[in-house]
């Protein structure tokens, strides 16, 4: 085996279209735990994290260039109030420990459909960047992930950022879990109002292959807000539409039994996540509407 | 390969070291610093916890390659010679500690949390210790001992 330390992108992406099998470590949560346990024997280590373009973040024309290598921490001090819904999942992740290291990138490199920034970045219409010496090219999160563990990225490419627009309206994020830390989801969900497009994304984790969006309860939901004029004038929402868009989530599930939980009650708990996050997100908005009346 | 990197103010080397070992690995087999504690190696029970350039991460999910020119704190970098850090002092005057196993990486998030935030209120202790595991003492006598190291100015 090999460790290979690039100081910079370009030389990273040089080693990567020479070296396919080298495995990117970024903070190593994943990573380290399969070499400790002998689960994986890489012929190389790519190691990301000398790389100082890969932990930084910028803004241009309200969109935020998230850097693949901020560890969730920073994430959480630095775009808490931009990035709401993602700062949500990030602080969900394991511990502290955990959150000091860990990586967007990370979580997107291993792809599982349990990871907790995936429904936001579906919800919130992310697009990952990802780079190689061929170029780059912009992924939407939507066609990023392809299966259990398995995502869009080529055998020479590395994911570089991921794009998110500066939240303009509540963003949610809620994840099942057996305890308040530590734990990986037994599913989850993240939602996003874009009243800009009169549209609401809404997303689900560990409740099917890959974590996919819930595109009937977005269509449903979006369309009773334009049809009511509730995006101008934000009036409480019926109960009846909560219970409808709740319903829709869990008929959009794929889920499976598990040790964690069974199929049953994912489908029944994601229900209960997509009306509670949408009454607290919209309670929200309906807050700073009128305090900006 | 080889691993340049300053442990608790002294700058240390690491021969032989396999390309795919952690940083807990290096501490405690080639370093001689058996503070920091390997349990689980999988990020679980946050006894290997050490500072790496000022910031708490469990040594066991670091490779020890991205420790080069870095920076790591143990457990043992915290006492001043025999005289023990206040987090540490505290650990041990509110009976914090049992077997023993957990106490080195506990008293680092400790540490930290401390430095952050000097008067931390319990739900804040909760979180920042919710990456450590100990099988002994039922985290009362843990929280206690936080509390008085932050009456005895811990952080500051
Ligand atoms: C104790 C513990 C608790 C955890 N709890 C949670 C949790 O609650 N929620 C959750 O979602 N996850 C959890 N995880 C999993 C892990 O922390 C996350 O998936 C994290 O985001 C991984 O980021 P990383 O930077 O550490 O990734 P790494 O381990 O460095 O890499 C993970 C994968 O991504 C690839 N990769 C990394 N960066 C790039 C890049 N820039 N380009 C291409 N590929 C890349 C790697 O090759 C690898 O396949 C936990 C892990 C542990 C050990
Ligand atoms: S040994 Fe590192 S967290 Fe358990
Ligand atoms: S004192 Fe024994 S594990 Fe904590």
């Amino acid at each position: 085996m090999e460790f290979l330390r690039p100081a910079t992108l370009p030389e990273a992406l040089a080693v990567k279209a020479e070296r396919p099998g080298a495995v990117p470590i970024a903070g190593g949560t994943d990573v380290m735990v399969e070499l400790n346990f002998d689960h994986r024997r890489p012929e190389a280590l790519l190691d990301l994290t000398g790389i100082t373009e890969l932990g930084e973040w910028s803004t241009t024309n309200g969109t935020i260039r998230l850097g693949a290598g901020v560890p969730y921490t920073r994430l959480i001090d630095e775009l808490g109030k931009r990035l709401p819904g993602l700062a949500m999942a990030a602080r969900t992740v394991g511990s502290p420990q955990i959150r000091n290291r860990g990586t967007v990138g990370g979580n997107l490199g291993a792809a599982s459909p349990a990871g907790d920034t995936h429904p936001v970045l579906l919800a919130t219409g992310a697009t990952i960047e990802v780079a190689s010496t061929r170029g780059s090219r912009m992924i939407a999160a939507d066609d990023f992930y392809l299966g259990v563990k398995r995502n869009a990225l080529e055998a020479d490419e590395l994911i570089t950022a991921v794009h998110l627009p500066d939240a303009k309206a509540p963003q949610q994020f809620s994840k099942i879990g057996t305890r308040n830390a530590m734990v990986i989801a037994v599913c989850s969900f993240g939602l996003a109002l874009h009243p800009e497009r009169q549209r609401v994304g809404a997303a689900i984790g560990s409740a099917a292959p890959t974590p996919r969006r819930s595109r009937a309860a977005e269509d449903f939901l979006s369309g009773e807000l334009a049809d009511a004029g509730l995006w101008e004038s934000p009036a409480p929402l019926r109960d009846s539409v909560c219970r409808r868009f709740g319903e829709l989530v869990a008929e959009g599930t794929e889920p499976i039994d598990d040790v964690r939980g069974s199929a049953a009650y994912r489908r029944h708990a994601l229900s209960v996540l997509a009306r509670r996050t949408l009454t607290w997100a919209w309670q929200e908005y309906r807050a700073g509407e009128r305090s900006c009346a | 390969m080889r691993v340049n990197l300053t442990v608790n103010g002294e700058q240390r080397q690491a021969d032989d070291v396999w390309e795919g070992e952690s940083l807990l690995y290096v501490l405690r087999e080639r370093l001689g610093l058996p503070g920091s504690k390997n349990a689980c190696e999988q990020g679980e029970c946050g006894s290997c916890t050490v500072y790496l350039d000022a910031v708490p991460v469990c040594a066991c999910l670091v490779a020890a390659g991205q420790a080069e020119g870095r920076e790591v704190r143990t457990v043992e970098g915290l006492a001043d010679g025999d005289r023990l850090d206040p987090v540490q002092q505290s650990f041990v005057d509110a009976g914090a500690v049992q077997c023993g196993f957990c106490t080195p990486g506990l008293v680092v998030a400790a540490h930290d949390l401390l430095a952050r935030v000097p008067e931390p209120a319990d739900e804040e202790i909760r979180e920042a210790l919710a990456g450590n595991l100990c099988r002994c003492t039922g985290y009362e006598k843990i929280l206690d001992a936080v509390k008085l190291a932050a009456t005895r100015g811990a952080g500051a």
